[in-house]
């Protein structure tokens, strides 16, 4: 039976939600393969992880070491090599950790190397087809991936259904002895938390959000006229935080905030996947773009096909006259 | 310090609408605004900035077809002292294993104490940089968004975690780091700075120039291939309101009322 391997985030005794999404995963690639979790950590909180996985893996491996009680890309790249074996297909989620170990834990197995995968079609033989994005989501690609030395495949957060099924029976295994040498020339220091801004904007049901649509710092007073006839806060995309014009505090992403408001106005903002996965509690999206094409379309309720330095000054003197 | 930047000259998505032409092949790319991959502009803004600081050079290096020649001399306007095409028919479709591969062999040609990518470019696979390191056995990181210079053999960096935290490390040099967007202010290139650079010599180097067997790159070489672009379906898409401007605020306003957007 084929085997395929899925490395596990977790926190504070709890496996992310990529941990069932990669069950999905796996089985698109081969319905009937043995699935096993690799867990790494250190502790209590490793050993809740693990036996909780043992519903929905077939083996769960448990690597228990201080030098993995924080998860050094490059230290636990050396461990992957380390203990799985050649030729292992590798499963991985698609966010800060995985980008960061999945390419070079591809060259160490010798493997071919598939990123931010969007959905799995199967395997033929030894040739993987798999969906993904380019042109950041205005384009989409079939590729096929020679997994006939095994492959590593990062899967985009939230693209694959978590697999609840929980009927695996698995049983845990103690490869902390297998770890080997785990020193690496990248030492973790510490993790700096994100400052807290002027306005909470976790705190609003309502959000005017700007994105590169809105052009010019000098711009960002329409959109707060909007929000201020709507009773709204301002948020925006990545772009804007980039350029200054606007705190990291009023960032909506992933490398951001995380918001749940009741109307979500997207304001020329196109609609990465990063972006959307700081959206939560399915708001009503509203989207104003001039690109048509914009894969914000594809999510929001209610589109609009405009130039938002036009559409937002209308919309916020229509309001304010009502 | 010196300093290599790979940079790569991609369609701009932020001045292009990107179709998908009718047979699925490629993308219309009659009429595309190409420009110098956005992070890669980062970095090579951070790689300047590092060697005013403590001296050195910066190179800055791509695999491309001629037209990437311009990316370079935009990059050289901005401050890059050296650019390197490697540019060969043996390249093309090459997979992101390929391009590291390509790189490598250059990189080995010279003496570089830090190699600097882009997080990721237009086929959003963030992938070289990690690999090239592992090719070359170098300490990696991605998504950096703080670089400090402790001393002449490491480096105090910052990478982008979840929730705009960031994660500080100490990394050894030379090491190969991909820098996120945000992590400085790149200046600005004007035409008077491309014109200053535009009859500067840069060299070209090929499969043979860089010792690289050609099966090893290019579509032989490739374990990963694209088969074809295709719009996605939309699922069920937003409700696009049409009409006159005055038509669609009403409509829009309605849906607001209904939802509670509007206090």
């Amino acid at each position: 039976m084929s085997q395929i391997f899925a490395y596990i985030l977790h926190k504070g005794g709890v496996a992310d939600d990529t941990a069932l999404e990669l069950i999905s995963a796996a089985k698109k690639i081969d319905a009937d393969a043995s699935l096993i979790a690799v867990v790494t950590g250190s502790g209590a909180d490793l050993d809740t992880v693990c036996n909780d996985l043992t519903a929905s893996y077939n083996e769960v491996w448990k690597i228990d070491n201080a030098a993995l009680a924080y998860p050094n890309a490059e230290v636990i790249r050396k461990l992957l090599v380390n203990i799985i074996p050649g030729g292992s297909i590798i499963l991985i989620a698609h966010e800060h950790f995985g980008m960061d170990i999945a390419p070079g834990l591809s060259i160490k197995m010798n493997t071919s190397f598939v990123s931010d995968a969007m959905d799995i079609e199967g395997r033929d033989g030894g040739a993987i087809k798999i969906i993904r994005q380019e042109y950041s989501g205005m384009a989409s690609t079939h590729v096929t991936c020679d997994a006939g030395d095994g492959a590593v495949i990062s899967c985009r957060p939230g693209s694959f259904q978590p697999d609840e099924s929980k009927s695996a029976g698995g049983q845990l295994v103690d490869k902390s002895g297998d770890a080997g040498d785990l020193t690496a020339n990248r030492t973790f220091l510490e993790v700096v938390q994100a400052e807290t801004g002027d306005v909470d904007i976790t705190k609003s049901d309502i959000l005017v959000s700007v994105g590169r649509g809105i052009e010019d710092e000098e711009n960002l007073e329409i959109a707060q006229e909007l929000a201020d006839a709507m009773g709204a806060v301002v948020s925006c995309s990545r772009p804007i935080v980039d350029a200054k014009w606007m705190e990291k505090s009023r960032q909506v992403g992933t490398s951001g905030q995380t918001v749940k408001p009741k109307v979500y106005m997207a304001m020329g903002i196109s609609g990465s996947f990063q972006h959307l996965g700081g959206i939560k509690g399915s708001p009503f999206i509203v989207a104003v773009n001039k690109n048509a094409k914009a894969p914000i379309f594809q999510v929001a309720d209610v589109g609009i096909v405009a130039d938002i330095l036009d559409f937002m000054p209308e919309l916020t003197e229509k309001i304010g006259g009502m | 310090m010196e300093i290599l930047v790979c940079v790569k000259r991609v369609p701009d998505t932020a001045e292009n609408e990107i179709e998908v032409k009718g047979d699925g092949t490629d993308i219309e790319r009659d009429d595309l605004v190409y420009s110098v991959n956005e992070w890669d502009n980062y970095a090579v803004e951070e790689a300047i900035q590092i060697r005013d600081k403590v001296g050195g050079s910066v190179t800055v290096v791509t695999v491309g077809d001629e037209e990437s020649e311009e990316v370079l001399r935009r990059e050289m306007a901005m401050g890059a002292d050296n650019g390197i095409l490697l540019s060969d028919d043996a390249f093309e479709n090459s997979d992101g294993k390929g391009v590291a591969a390509i790189l490598k062999a250059e990189i080995e040609k010279g003496k570089y104490d830090l190699i600097l990518t882009g997080a990721q470019a237009d086929d959003g696979a963030g992938q070289v940089g990690g690999m090239l390191a592992a090719m070359m056995d170098l300490p990696y990181a991605s998504l950096v968004n703080l670089i400090d210079v402790v001393d002449d053999s490491t480096l105090k960096i910052g990478r982008e975690i979840e929730g705009g935290n960031q994660e500080m490390s100490e990394i050894g040099l030379p090491c190969v780091l991909s820098i996120q967007t945000g992590i400085n202010e790149p200046r600005y290139v004007g035409i008077r700075g491309i014109r200053k650079v535009a009859s500067v010599d840069i060299p070209v180097h090929g499969v043979a120039d860089l010792g690289l067997p050609a099966d090893a790159v290019g579509e032989t070489g490739a374990k990963v291939k694209r088969m074809d672009y295709f719009v996605p379906e939309m699922g069920d898409g937003a409700e696009i309101l049409e009409g006159s401007t005055e038509e669609i605020i009403d409509k829009l306003i309605e849906h607001l009322k209904a939802k509670g957007g509007l206090k």
